[in-house]
């Protein structure tokens, strides 16, 4: 077995495989067997937390699989676990959800193993190829279940939409990685820069850059390529929101950096330009366009723009310092993302699932631990201390001030403000509105999904250490 | 001009227009008709590039299987194209002008055409001499793009499921035929004697 992994240069992506052939039994599993849904939820939970395991502790330092095609060093190691985990809980959250809906599935839990392998490549991939094939395997597996709930109009629209739109952005990303490939000679990323460095790089070379980042910004949802957001999120069963509000996040935001870094560090100032200018649309419309919305996962979603663009600074400022602050923002966002959707997964009524604002008026008064909770993501989320969101954004700014990039940091900071206003709005509409109706009790993995992500956004002000040195050691592992 | 560059200029000049008719035609079945047009000159430009396994592939899939099931999906589905085309006037002026743009920037990259010094090695045949290009391929594609080969398959492996997940309905009470239960079967079970008394009926 070893040998053969051996033999096609496969023993550094054995979590890669793994998952894989995890999901296709399990696949084999839930074809066979009537009602399995339920088995195949704890198995495919059960698969990412071994594929955790593997990628901890499969190796040190910079191995390579497949001929170079994908690399994994502490960086991919790194976001690895993050996407795992951020999968695992996913699927967590959709259990009660899906049984109360009537739309239980066991193809759920196998198509988000398949893309979650898809964003292991992605975070992997060493050169434009993987990188492309990685971001297919992931985003195919995406429309579907967006689409999952097949008899609501909503979601099947959702799931449309983002595939139409999703296939006119690989088209883009593949037009700029074909151009790259023609003025450069070369698919695989060290190469490219070895090219790079070689001679002068040709106009042609920054036009398939900028479809490249085109591209990109689409998968991580940044101004002006975030149309898709607030309607899918909408549009999407709300555990499903929640996935792709954190894994595919956490992947793609890897694969741009590392398609930024590893091939076309030589050109810095070429993309730096295009990343400040989508970061500072991405916040400032992130801001400002979330102010009017009604439906709770609608906001998230434009809050979720805005999050991209100050991660996005970190990237912009091209230093290990700015990776550092991107690995930590990814970090933090990813658990106050996941502890958001599970209060509004436990926004259920009698009668059904209820997503507006307004539902949530005077929540402290009939459920007080729901409220304290959601509170605190959201004030984390607006970046207030001594709350994890607030060390995240300090690490961007810092970063960004340090690279020289002092507007772009202002900018953040006021977009911040304006941002805090939603943020905030809902925190007054729990505390000091007159109570709606009450919420049905909380079951117990959103609960236990609520109560650990808020704890860990409370207590991070006190053991910031061991992210920080983690986030530097991946930072350094790209330089 | 060589003859090779005629036909170059020639299957490229009735790929291009025959693009054009796909989107414009009104009959949607004439633009499925084009689309086999626009494959068939594709398929003419990789002979000349010296991929003739592509070019017969490209005949054999796209014409043979993929155009095919167009055309059937056109003919059976009773999609009101001009409907959906309604609006396209409408959007024409900012289309275009995002497309004019687009074009003045590809034209200005045309301008300063600059290669890498190693990308004219992408435009020598990757095959050794005397091998032909399906050897060519079945001897990279299995070994050195061994990974993308699977990744692939995954990705066919995706939509599969995603075309059963999205569409595949059980419904109740529709009867199948079971063989085994068919070949079971004994007078004893397929029978039923029933007493009829007379003047009455079952």
């Amino acid at each position: 077995m070893m040998s053969l992994l051996d033999h096609i240069q496969g023993t550094a992506a054995l979590p890669e495989i793994f998952l894989v052939v995890a999901a296709m039994a399990l696949l084999m599993f839930g074809v066979f067997r009537e009602k399995s849904a339920d088995i195949v939820n704890i198995a495919a939970i059960v698969v990412l937390g071994i594929a955790v395991a593997m990628v901890i502790w499969g190796g040190e330092g910079r191995q390579e699989a497949f001929g170079g095609s994908l690399v994994i060093d502490t960086f991919a190691r790194f976001m690895k676990v993050l996407t795992l985990f951020g999968s695992a809980v996913a699927i967590v959250l959709s259990v009660n959800f899906m049984k109360t809906e009537k739309i239980e599935r066991f193809e759920y839990p196998i198509l988000v193993l398949l893309a979650t392998a898809g964003m292991m490549i992605m975070i992997s991939a060493n050169d434009l190829v993987a990188l492309y094939m990685g971001l297919e395997l992931q985003s195919l597996a995406l429309y579907v279940v967006a689409a999952i709930d097949r008899d609501k109009a909503k979601s099947s629209e959702a799931g449309l939409k983002y595939f139409v739109l999703g296939a006119l952005s690989s088209g883009m990303l593949l037009y700029g990685a074909s151009l790259i490939y023609g003025f450069t000679g070369h698919v695989a990323f060290p190469e490219i820069a070895r090219a790079l460095a070689a001679g002068e790089p040709g106009l042609g070379l920054i036009f398939g850059l900028v479809f490249l980042i085109a591209g990109l910004a689409f998968k991580v949802s940044a101004v002006p390529f975030h149309m898709w957001t607030p309607d899918v999120y909408e549009g999407a069963p709300t555990p499903v929101a929640a996935f792709f509000a954190a894994a595919p996040k956490i992947a793609a935001m890897a694969l741009f950096v590392r398609a930024m870094l590893a091939p076309f560090s030589g050109v810095l100032p070429d993309w730096q330009q295009i990343l400040v200018f989508i970061s500072i649309a991405s916040m400032v419309l992130g801001a400002f366009a979330a102010i009017g919305q009604t439906n709770i996962k609608r906001l998230v979603a434009y809050s979720s723009i805005g999050h991209m663009g100050y991660a996005l600074i970190g990237l912009a400022a091209g230093s290990p310092e700015g990776v550092r602050s991107v690995v930590i923002y990814m970090t933090i966002y990813l658990i106050m993302t996941l502890g958001t959707f599970a209060c509004i997964l436990a926004m259920r009524r009698k009668d059904g699932q209820v997503e507006t604002i307004s539902d949530l008026a005077g929540l402290a008064r009939t459920n007080g631990l729901h409220a304290f909770f959601l509170a605190v993501f959201m004030f984390s989320l607006a970046g207030i201390p001594p709350l994890a969101g607030f060390f995240a954004k300090y690490f961007i700014f810092m970063a960004a001030i340090k690279a020289n990039l002092v507007t772009l940091a202002v900018i953040g900071v006021l977009a911040s403000v304006v941002g805090a206003v939603y943020y905030i709005r809902i925190v007054k509409l729990m505390y000091f509105d007159e109570p709606a109706e009450r919420f049905e009790p909380m079951v117990t993995e959103v609960k236990a999904v609520v109560v650990l992500a808020g704890l860990f956004v409370l207590l991070f002000a006190l053991f910031p250490q061991p992210l920080n040195s983690l986030a530097e050691a991946a930072a350094a592992s790209l330089f | 001009m060589t003859v090779a560059s005629l036909f170059f200029y020639l299957f490229s000049v009735v790929a291009c227009a025959a693009a054009v008719m796909v989107i414009s035609s009104r009959n949607p079945v004439h633009s499925v008709l084009f689309l086999i047009l626009v494959f068939f000159n594709a398929a003419g430009l990789f002979i000349l590039a010296g991929a003739e396994f592509l070019a017969l592939i490209l005949v054999v899939v796209y014409v043979g299987a993929v155009a095919v099931l167009f055309l059937f999906v056109v003919m059976m589905l009773d999609v009101d194209f001009t409907e959906l085309r309604r609006g396209m006037l409408s959007y024409l002026p900012i289309g275009g002008a995002i497309g004019l743009i687009l074009l003045v920037e590809l034209i200005l990259v045309l301008g300063t055409w600059n290669f890498s010094s190693e990308a004219g090695k992408i435009a020598e045949p990757i095959a050794p001499g005397g091998v032909t290009n399906t050897e060519a391929l079945g001897l990279i594609l299995y070994t050195k793009y061994f990974f993308y080969f699977q990744v692939a398959g995954l990705v066919l492996l995706v939509a599969m499921i995603g075309a059963i997940v999205l569409t595949l309905r059980h419904k109740a009470g529709v009867k199948r035929q079971n063989i085994a239960d068919q070949v079971a079967r004994n007078p004893a079970t397929a029978i039923e004697v029933r007493q009829v008394k007379p003047g009455q009926g079952i």
